[in-house]
């Protein structure tokens, strides 16, 4: 039951033809075997699972009205606060933190009656791209335990692709759900900007943060984004805009779309087979009734510098709170207060960590600010009307997500610059705050490919219905990648 | 005599119902640490939400500073390390600031005058640290404690123009200031308990300032500033260069001492606040504001001058919120202002103040001084008797008609009484008389008193005067 979709065993959960303790007994014990070889897990919450599972199945005994994700286990990337168990975000300096409160996405989850069964392994504060900046753990790709699964939730990427949970949530800055969903075979959202409440998410880029999600079928992904969507109080940052019911609208059949290719931003850095599985997809929405039209975004090449200016300049500030005093690590003999500051920062954060966030100091400092800061909010701004304008003329924008195939380990780790450039293709999408889905479109060299598909902002319900047409017509959904023949044989 | 130039910057503390970006509540006095969340911690994961009272306590005071309110502003992050920083940065306000371009007038002794408001805005406040005993620094005994209950509580920061000339101006807008806080409710606006903080610049000559820092209370703005003033013109009379500084006023040694130099001021690294919305102001929302707002003293001093009080009065009653509410409700009452205000600041203050009681603290109420002046203009009382009488009032609340009654004090206004007692003074004193047919005018109040004596003071003075006049012409 645990290879079967979401959205069937919840069903089944629903009609009591199977409990949910069962599933969640099942899916952890598969989830431990796995994990020896995956590491895809920070944190295992059996007993907590557990409990929460019995609690569940008395409740749908008694015949009480559950939500629409009961019973189901669901992993969280560490960076998403939870109420008591511990947060890391992948840091040395959080390595004890159990914060005192849920974030908005996990109450909204538990409310809908999902039963979280871990915290999943991350790059340390959501920077990086292959999971690799974790201070604790190396996760492997379900597909090629010798390759990265992406980044920076690489965890949340690899646990649902290998079995071990039915859904997860991660976090997407410049790339950071939909390059390991393309890594490893899966359907990952970032919902547009302010969709879902940041309030729990620890903060790397908070003008570009939103938390997302990975499934490894349209129908599942709906069904989760529609949970974790809305408006937060909490949040100022999130839109009021009431959220529609993405899951129950995937069959209407969307009119005849316009899809938008920036050819001129696929000419560099684009690995052929990349390219071909890209092609190959898009011939698959043509043939579709979607006729494919070239848009021009002019800016967006500018995307990657623009970007690492202003994510690590708020990273700058949002890192700071990490000084020792209040919570999580404290280092030095504590004489003083700034050899408390440099003992603690120094042995807390790690190598990438510190490189970004003294790129942020020094991109807002005085003298420098304007030529760099204030520079990349302008260049962001044009790139945000490129998109707006190209939104105008077609419907929809598709790009590859990541400009290669899932990378070997070890790979890219000391040559920040190329690991950089994998989140080229998702980078500018973040900057124009628009909602994007990374759909698996084929397998090269055994390796999963994926597409974006972009719409307008608050546009997730239509870019729902052609992720889920494209996955009908593909057939690629519900993939087994070969982690699982190791165990199952 | 050199020119003084000093600006001041003001911190208010806002008294909100709860803090700036959360809702703990605002409280001075609770247990340490009790009054805290993630958001005020500075916890991972939490974000600010900003406090719509506190918005409108702003617009209120930047209404009352006749500042420009803009349609729109900004919050910035201000970036350093301290402990009493829980994010490591301080939700500000920078280049896009919520008000600017207002003034304050304020009452000198050379009359009226303008000090122009450059801005104000609106930021949190830091939490609140307690130093222990150090006993050796290298021996790590020392230590401090943080209570994070003042951490996000809503603070203004009021930053005036260049336009105070003297110490004494600037105790005067700092105290022209609290009233106005104070009518406004927004603030207890209390320097002692660090409601209101206050910094100073100041130059000489238009030359290089320094900066003074956290000044708490009135007496110590004037010392600081009459300590600095002295200390750069000594500088200057050397023939040395004044050096752009912050320092730091020791309160007992009554000096300032030298804490950075500009070099060393810290580059804050501003950069608009990522978790928060830009602050759009509606009209309609700034006139609702305004349409709950309470009269300021300006505007009350204002419209008492035009009741024909002079201005010192007009300005006394409306800075005074307590005797302005009196004064007020006489008004209501139909009493004429200019005489409830003889009153209030003649025998009413001097009685208040040789107690060092309020308006408020004692027993007269509006209705009885508005008996009081209906009593002296039906001329039951003459003027002389009122006086005891109101100390009497003050001090028991009895009713002044209720005290003639029972002392007998009634003025006496029967015209063959006040004759019979004339003609009687006149028949004593025909010397007197003479003179005073022979053009010597003054005789007459000679007059007066022996007839008031007579009447055991009771006599009607208009009256007396009229028989007084009569009898003096036809004899």
């Amino acid at each position: 039951m645990i290879f079967r979709p979401a959205f069937e065993i919840l069903r089944e959960i629903r009609e009591r033809k199977i409990s949910s303790s069962e599933l969640v007994r099942a899916t952890l014990g598969w989830a431990h075997s796995v994990e020896e070889k995956l590491h895809a897990f920070l944190t295992l919450e059996d007993e907590g699972a557990l409990r929460r599972a019995e609690e569940i199945d008395r409740r749908l005994s008694k015949g009480e009205e559950m939500g629409p994700l009961a019973g189901l286990p669901v992993a969280v990337k560490d960076n998403i606060c939870t109420k008591g168990v511990r947060t890391t975000c992948g840091s040395r300096i959080l390595e004890n933190f159990l914060p005192p409160y849920n974030a908005t996405v996990v109450e909204k989850l538990e409310k809908a009656g999902a039963v979280i069964i871990g915290k999943t392994n991350c790059d340390e504060f959501a920077m990086g791209s292959s999971t690799e900046n974790s201070a604790f753990l190396k996760t492997a790709n379900p597909w090629d335990l010798r390759r990265v699964p992406g980044g920076s939730s690489g965890g949340s990427a690899a646990s649902v692709s290998a079995y071990q949970a039915h859904l997860s949530l991660g976090s997407d800055t410049g790339g950071s759900v939909r390059q390991p969903a393309s890594f490893c075979g899966l359907f990952g959202i970032k919902p547009t900007y302010g969709r879902v409440s940041r309030y729990g998410l620890v903060a790397f880029a908070s003008s570009l943060d939103q938390i997302g999600a990975f499934a490894r079928n349209v129908r599942d992904l709906a069904l989760i984004t529609e949970v974790i969507s809305g408006h937060d109080p909490k949040d100022s940052t999130s839109l009021p805009e009431p959220v529609p019911f993405y899951s129950r609208e995937l069959e209407v059949p969307p009119d005849r779309l316009r899809v938008g290719v920036p050819w001129d931003l696929l000419q560099e850095g684009l690995d052929s087979e990349v390219k071909e599985a890209f092609y190959k997809a898009l011939k698959v929405l043509e043939n579709s009734g979607f006729p494919i039209e070239e848009v021009s975004l002019p800016h967006a090449s500018y995307g990657l510098p623009t970007y690492y200016l202003i994510a690590p300049a708020e990273a700058s500030a949002n890192l700071a709170r990490y000084d020792g005093i209040r919570f999580g690590l404290r280092a030095g003999d504590k004489k003083d207060l700034i050899s408390l500051y440099k003992e603690t920062r120094g042995q807390g954060f790690g190598a990438e960590v510190k490189r970004r966030i003294m790129l942020g100091t020094f991109a807002l400092s005085l003298g420098y600010r304007d030529a760099f800061y204030v520079k990349a909010q302008k260049v962001r701004t044009l790139i945000r009307e490129d998109f707006e304008r190209a939104l105008r003329k077609v419907d929809l924008i598709a790009l590859p997500t990541a400009p290669t195939l899932p990378f070997q380990m070890g790979e890219k780790v000391q040559d920040p610059l190329s690991m950089y450039m994998s989140d080229l293709y998702t980078i500018p999408i973040s900057l124009a705050g628009l909602p994007a889905i990374s759909v698996p479109t084929a397998l090269e060299k055994g390796l999963p490919v994926g597409m974006q598909i972009v719409g307008p902002v608050l546009s997730e319900s239509l870019i729902f219905r052609v992720s889920y047409l494209f996955e009908q017509k593909s057939g690629m959904h519900d993939l087994k990648p070969p982690i699982l023949e190791d165990y199952c044989a | 005599m050199r020119k003084l130039t000093i600006g001041l910057e003001v911190h208010v503390q806002l008294k909100t119902r709860s803090k700036m970006f959360c809702s703990c509540p605002v409280e001075f006095k609770a247990e340490p640490n009790t009054l805290v969340c993630p958001v005020c911690l500075g916890l991972p994961g939490a974000l600010p939400v900003l406090n719509r009272q506190a918005v409108e306590f702003t617009i209120a005071v930047a209404l009352a500073l006749h500042c420009e309110i803009q349609p729109c502003s900004q919050f910035h992050r201000k970036n350093y390390f301290y402990p009493d920083l829980p994010k490591g940065y301080q939700i500000s306000q920078y280049d896009l600031p919520f008000s600017r371009n207002g003034y304050l007038m304020i009452e000198t002794e050379a009359g009226e005058k303008k000090i122009g408001i450059q801005r104000v805005h609106m930021e949190e406040d830091t939490a609140k640290m307690i130093h222990g005993e150090s006993i050796s620094r290298t021996l790590g005994l020392g230590y401090s404690l943080v209570d994070f209950n003042r951490s996000g509580v809503p603070l203004l920061e009021i930053v005036s123009n260049p336009d105070i000339s003297s110490p004494q101006e600037a105790s005067l807008y700092l105290m022209e200031l609290r009233s106005i806080l104070r009518t406004l409710g927004v603030s207890s606006a209390n320097m002692e308990e660090g409601a209101l903080r206050c910094d100073v610049n100041i130059s000489l000559d238009g030359g290089t300032r320094t900066e003074i820092k956290n000044l708490n209370s009135f007496h110590s703005v004037r010392k600081a500033l009459e300590y600095e003033a002295k200390r750069q013109e000594e500088v200057l009379d050397r023939g040395e260069k004044m050096i752009q500084e912050t320092r730091h006023y020791d309160e007992r040694a009554g000096v300032t001492i030298s804490m950075r130099a500009k070099e060393e001021a810290e580059d804050y690294r501003y950069f608009p606040e990522p978790d928060l919305v830009p602050l759009k102001v509606h009209p309609a929302w700034i006139e609702k504001v305004k349409s709950r707002m309470p009269e300021l003293p300006e505007e009350k001093c204002q419209r008492y001058k035009s009741l024909g009080l002079f201005p010192a009065e007009a300005a006394t009653i409306a800075n005074n919120p307590e005797l302005a509410a009196f004064f007020d409700s006489c008004l209501s009452l139909n009493a004429p202002g200019k005489e409830v205000a003889n009153w209030l600041l003649s025998e009413v203050l001097k009685f208040l103040n040789s107690r060092n009681l309020s308006i408020a603290d004692v027993p007269l109420t509006p209705e009885k001084l508005v008996e009081f002046l209906n009593l002296m203009k039906e001329g039951t009382i003459s003027s002389k008797i009122g006086k005891t009488l109101i100390e009497e009032m003050l001090a028991t609340g009895e009713e002044a008609r209720a005290i003639i009654v029972r002392k007998g004090l009634a003025q006496i206004s029967d015209p063959e009484l006040i004759k019979k007692w004339a003609q009687e003074v006149l028949a004593q004193n025909p010397e007197q008389v003479k003179e005073y047919q022979q053009g010597k005018e003054q005789v007459f109040g000679f007059f007066v008193g022996k007839i008031m004596k007579l009447s055991g003071g009771k006599a009607n003075p208009e009256v007396l005067n009229r028989i007084l006049r009569e009898l003096l012409s036809s004899s």
